[in-house]
């Protein structure tokens, strides 16, 4: 140790911050619950911070008052909302005063008293983080705020395990997230090993260990090579042959243990080789070796403890697994060999945060920041390290001097969809974009292609803020960056798919203060189409049930071809403005449909109506008042109660529920079927808790859930290219379902085998739901 | 009754390791003046080589302290010679076979071990002999059982240690593997095998490690420049791991009371060999004892989650690994007993790594009580 806190001391001098450091501890004048976690080699610093930002409101006016043509419907606001946020950084221990004296001198908060401390260094910083920030060290056990971050970040960060595969197209396979987390394994490789069962938030064991670990391989790697990094070491051991070290099945038998299923290339003896040899060894060699013979111990008990508790989710964390591909590799291979692919060795994303976490958490608890569900900030965090072959792990460590992940915490508590078939095997998305180049480079592509725009807009949307115009420079630089960071590490933040992109361009808007770029496009559009509204449900009841069955979809589709997200639909509607309702009608495929369970649909409405319909809707305007609402309509008539689910924050185009509150009363001031059925509680209004163009059915809004649940929902309606192909296409529900979305893209349409404004019609009844054709008995409607 | 005499001599059972040849040899202790004189002059001097000296050559070495005596096999009587030479040596072996004619005397050579599949063709193409293959574990359970049950020259051939959560003054303690099933058995060569064993021909093999004792010398001779595994083992005898070893008090001061893990336990094999100011004043006989006590806890440890999960109470140990190694089995005691809270029992043998060899041996006699 005293070698390293002589490198530390000569280190501090000279190296100084290289990034801008207001980038690095963001929001440190309202940071507050500081924690620390100070390792061999890095340290992790915690906070809390609350972040002021803007946020748009619709507010609607009193059209009472006066009701003029040319009034807008409501009107748009920017108000500023506090947003709680926490902040995680990761640095090399040598840049620990550096950062202690920046954090000292813009800590303005002044209630802090106090800073939670774990790991090995904390003992040995505790004066110096005394004296610089005049805080007092408070040390938290090591183990359990492992076990609280490891729960933290399974429970809020979806896609944060991941399986390593390392030949792969992707090395790394991200897996769903169960939604119950517990009981599960936790393998901590620090300089030993511990494993620990977890079967609930506050119960957790270490069911046993060995002292054969990170430090073993260190200790005795820098006995044998005299090299005297960890990383160095890896690094040769990634370039070393260990058959020349160690005595394999086939030294012994000439071939394999053909009775055993011994194969001749298994080790039987590690470093058997080295006792009678005369020969040197290479450094190489015998580091490979080493870890061999570590990794594959440490495998086998990892599953014997996992059979013995009867446990098959075993994560892997501390620093000998840290993000590092070829320590992920032999541990990887060897849970297979021993448990013959029945157990899945498995790595989180954020591994090296769980120890700050977790004595964030501790120091948190007046907080309650396990009461809240918690999001990934894509726009403040750095992602997944680069694993690349030719990034060697040294310059990897220099490179990456600072890393950073962010959550916020959102407004609404997110669970699953009470409707979901099988809630651990859903995945919301229908490409894995990091799985497959191709549709990565086309989407990855079309993203930065659509930047322009998206710039242009978010300036057009705040046109009395001369400053706009560089924040959306900013906003530029910030998402073309991820977009490349993307292009080289796909899976930096989990799967990348074409809703991570979606997402990630939401919060880099929202990180520049442009809330809602498309709040004004959706006025005017709302109001246009509130003006039609009556025309449409007029002409809509001229027709006969049948041919308006058939009109209610075309309808609703037809809305659905305004959509701003789309990058084909975008530069039809900027040049030309006109672009109606009847002129989307025409565009849109003849049937039969690319998808077309039209007729099942059909027949379906000739039986007894729905108990209740969920209805995720996508975009304002024409899409939701013209489309949506008279086919929400009809159901209403039929006797179906419809809840309608909308964003709780703007994404695009897509009404929120903010908004959608407006528009139905307006609605219902002119419809007597809506006002009584909002009047009477059978049309609600509920919000997704989400403010994604895409959707994800296993984190949604609490309340909605328990709504759902309530009413016995018996049908979930989903539409849009964003939530009902982007996502959930595959998806299956436990009730009925129906999928809707006109193909706004050419590649897309191109790749399910249809074309440019093809229709995804595609109705889906469960295996065990599905009527028998004899006792249907067909109702027929007034 | 004389037919099973009729077996030819030499009585050979081989069991070649990675590391090492295990050879048992019977001597007949009953030789008529008759058979005296029929005897072939090669046959002989076999026996004369191998009875009347306890090495051979510079490596191959008798267990004279093994020797069991007065058994009565296949109706005749002597004493079975447990010798030993390190694989590398098998060539010469091979040749010596060829040298003295071996094979004019129409004995079958029974083997077992890698080696036995390794060698054959070098036996047959060198020496102009066939071997008998035999399974390593099978020669291996029957080799024990029988020695078990025949008792080293009147004494119990099982051994455990009385009072083993004290190592420093546990007892070593004869006792008897009557009613021996199920075992676990750890066998500890080169590599280790873990077998559960339910009766003398129904086992399982539940894994194995490849941190066994050739892992342990090889490591020893790379750190220390030692050579052979007496060299080694004497070097750890007078060394202290500690100064290798961080120890759960080195990380927290004491006990880690959240965990009940004593301050003495390992908490990092050679993890202090991360300083470079620790590597560069260690001593060998430190490192040694290091490596010794690493691999061995290893073994424990492995063999403990076996019992466990095969819900087995009786662990024997045995191998070559075990040889005048009392640190070793002390240790295995000591941790078999105390992470079990007293539930397994760690049982010894005297006879160690020569199993596999017995083993082989009795199938000679086996296939000769054929017609």
């Amino acid at each position: 140790m005293s070698e390293r806190s002589k490198t530390w001391s000569s280190h501090s001098m000279d190296k100084s911050i290289t990034l801008p450091p207001n980038e690095i501890f963001r929001n440190l004048e309202n940071a507050k619950r500081f924690a620390i976690d100070i390792g061999g080699s890095l340290t992790k610093l915690a906070y809390y911070s609350t972040v002021q930002h803007k946020v748009a409101k619709v507010r609607s006016f009193d059209h009472t008052a006066k009701d003029t043509e040319d009034d807008p419907l409501y009107e748009i606001s920017m108000q500023e909302e506090i947003l709680a946020r926490l902040h995680f950084i990761k640095f090399e221990n040598a840049y620990i005063e550096t950062c202690l004296d920046f954090i000292k001198d813009h800590l303005v908060n002044t209630d802090t008293k106090v800073i939670k401390a774990t790991g090995g260094g904390a003992h040995k910083f505790k004066d110096l983080i005394e004296k610089k920030l005049k805080l007092r060290v408070d040390k938290e056990d090591e183990m359990t705020c492992l076990i609280k971050g490891c729960n933290f970040v399974l429970r809020n960060i979806p896609h944060e395990a991941f399986v390593y595969v390392k030949h792969a197209d992707s090395e790394f396979r991200f897996q769903n997230t169960h939604p119950d987390i517990f009981p599960y394994l936790l393998i901590n490789i620090g300089s030993g090993v511990s494993i620990i069962k977890v079967e609930s938030e506050d119960t957790f064991e270490r069911v046993g260990g060995s002292s054969i670990g990170g430090g073993t391989f260190w200790g005795l790697g820098a006995l044998l090579t005299k090299t005297k990094r960890f990383d160095e070491l890896l690094q040769l051991a990634s370039k070393g042959q260990h058959t020349s070290v160690d005595m394999l099945v086939k030294d012994i038998y000439g071939g394999s243990y053909v009775s055993l299923g011994l194969t001749g290339d298994l080790i039987a003896s590690s470093f058997g080789k080295s006792a009678t040899a005369d020969k040197e060894f290479s450094k190489e060699d015998m580091a490979k070796s080493l870890l061999h013979m570590i990794s594959n111990d440490i495998g086998q008990l990892a599953c014997l403890y996992a059979r013995l508790h009867n446990l098959t989710r075993v994560y892997f964390g501390g620093f000998f697994i840290r993000g590092h591909p070829v320590t992920m590799h032999t541990i990887t291979y060897s849970i297979n060999f021993f448990t013959k692919g029945e157990v899945q060795a498995l790595f989180l994303r954020h591994e090296g945060y769980l120890g700050t976490i977790g004595a964030f958490l501790k120091g948190a608890e007046e907080d309650n920041p396990n009461q809240y569900s918690w999001g990934e900030n894509y726009a403040g965090s750095s992602g997944l390290m680069s694993t690349s072959p030719d990034l060697n792990p040294m310059q990897r460590a220099r490179s990456g001097t600072f890393d950073m992940l962010e959550m916020d915490r959102l407004e609404r508590q997110l669970v699953n969809l009470p409707l979901l078939q099988d809630p651990s095997s859903y995945i919301p998305d229908t490409v894995d974009l990091s799985e497959d180049a191709l549709a990565r480079e086309y989407w990855l592509y079309c993203f930065e292609e659509a930047l322009d725009g998206v710039v242009k807009r978010a300036v057009a949307s705040q046109p009395d803020l001369p400053e706009a115009a560089e924040r959306a420079e900013k906003f530029r630089h910030k998402y073309l960056h991820k977009l490349q960071t993307l292009r080289h590490q796909p899976f930096a933040y989990g799967s990348l798919t074409v809703r991570s992109l979606l997402d990630t361009r939401e919060h880099c808007l929202n990180e520049f203060n442009f809330p809602d770029p498309y709040s004004k496009i959706k006025q005017r559009e709302n109001d246009m189409a509130l003006k039609y509204f009556q025309k449409a449900v007029k002409s809509l009841e001229e027709l006969s049930w049948e041919q308006r069955q058939f009109a209610l979809v075309r309808g609703l589709l037809a809305g659905n071809v305004f959509d701003w997200g789309a990058k084909a639909v975008s530069d039809v509607l900027e040049s030309d403005p006109e672009f109606g309702f009847e002129q989307a009608k025409r565009q849109l495929e003849e049937r039969p449909w690319l998808i077309d369970n039209y007729d099942q649909w059909l027949e379906r409405l000739n039986g007894p109506p729905h108990k209740c319909a969920l209805f995720f809707v996508d975009n304002s305007g024409i899409d939701i008042i013209l489309g949506v609402f008279p086919f929400v309509r009809e159901l209403l008539c039929r006797g179906t109660e419809v809840v309608l689910a909308s964003n709780s924050s703007p994404a695009l185009n897509d009404v929120t529920n903010n908004e959608l509150q407006i528009l139905t009363e307006r609605i219902a001031a002119m419809d007597p079927v809506i006002q009584s059925a909002v009047k009477e509680d059978r049309l609600t209004l509920v919000q997704s808790g989400s403010s994604s163009p895409c959707l994800d059915l296993s984190r949604l809004d609490k309340v909605l859930a328990g709504v759902v649940r309530e009413r016995h929902t018996d049908l979930v309606i989903i539409e849009g290219m964003g939530r009902a192909i982007h996502t959930n296409y595959y998806a299956l529900l436990s009730c009925e379902s129906l999928k809707m979305a006109v193909i706004k893209n050419s590649w897309l349409a191109d790749r399910l085998g249809g074309k440019l404004f093809s229709v995804v019609f595609k109705y889906e009844v469960p295996l065990d739901k599905k009527p028998t054709t004899l006792d249907h008995v067909p109702v027929t409607p007034s | 009754n004389h037919v099973v005499t009729k077996k030819t001599f030499p009585w050979f059972g081989m069991d070649i390791g990675g590391t090492l040849v295990k050879l048992v040899y019977f001597e007949p202790k009953d030789i008529t003046a008759e058979e005296e004189q029929e005897e072939v002059e090669n046959l002989k001097s076999i026996r004369r080589y191998l009875t009347s000296n306890t090495a051979y050559g510079k490596t191959g070495v008798r267990d004279v302290h093994l020797e069991l005596k007065n058994l009565t096999m296949c109706g005749r009587t002597g004493n079975l010679h447990f010798i030993r030479f390190p694989t590398q040596a098998m060539h010469r072996f091979i040749q010596m076979g060829s040298d003295k004619n071996f094979s004019s005397l129409h004995t079958t050579l029974c083997a077992t071990g890698g080696g036995a599949y390794k060698f054959e063709n070098d036996f047959r193409t060198m020496a102009d002999l066939e071997l008998l293959k035999l399974d390593e574990l099978d020669c291996l359970i029957h080799g024990l059982l029988y020695v078990d049950s025949v008792r080293f020259n009147g004494h119990p051939e099982c051994f455990y240690f009385e009072n083993p959560s004290d190592t420093q003054n546990s007892v070593k303690t004869p006792c008897s593997l009557a009613d021996p099933f199920p075992m676990l058995l750890v066998n500890i060569g080169s590599g280790v095998s873990i077998l559960a064993v339910y009766s003398k021909d129904y086992y399982k093999r539940v894994t194995g490690t490849s941190l066994g004792g050739g892992t342990f010398l090889g490591l020893c001779c790379l750190l220390t420049g030692c050579e052979t595994f007496e060299e080694a083992l004497d070097m750890a005898s007078r060394g202290d791991s500690s100064n290798v070893d961080k120890l759960v008090r080195d990380i927290y001061g004491g006990d880690y009371e959240r965990f009940s893990l004593q301050g003495s336990a390992v908490a990092s094999s050679f993890g202090h060999m991360m300083s470079k100011q620790k590597r560069d004043s260690v001593s060998k006989e430190d490192l040694a004892r290091a490596m010794l006590v690493t691999i061995t806890n290893n073994i424990g440890s492995i063999a403990r989650m076996c019992a466990v999960n095969e819900k087995i109470e009786r662990v024997v140990f045995v191998g070559n690994f075990l040889r005048i190694n009392t640190v070793s089995t002390k240790l295995l005691a000591y941790a078999m007993d105390f992470w079990s809270k007293g539930q397994l029992k760690a049982l010894f043998l005297e006879h160690e790594g020569y199993f596999g060899a017995v083993g082989a041996f009795l199938e000679l006699l086996k296939s000769s009580e054929e017609p």
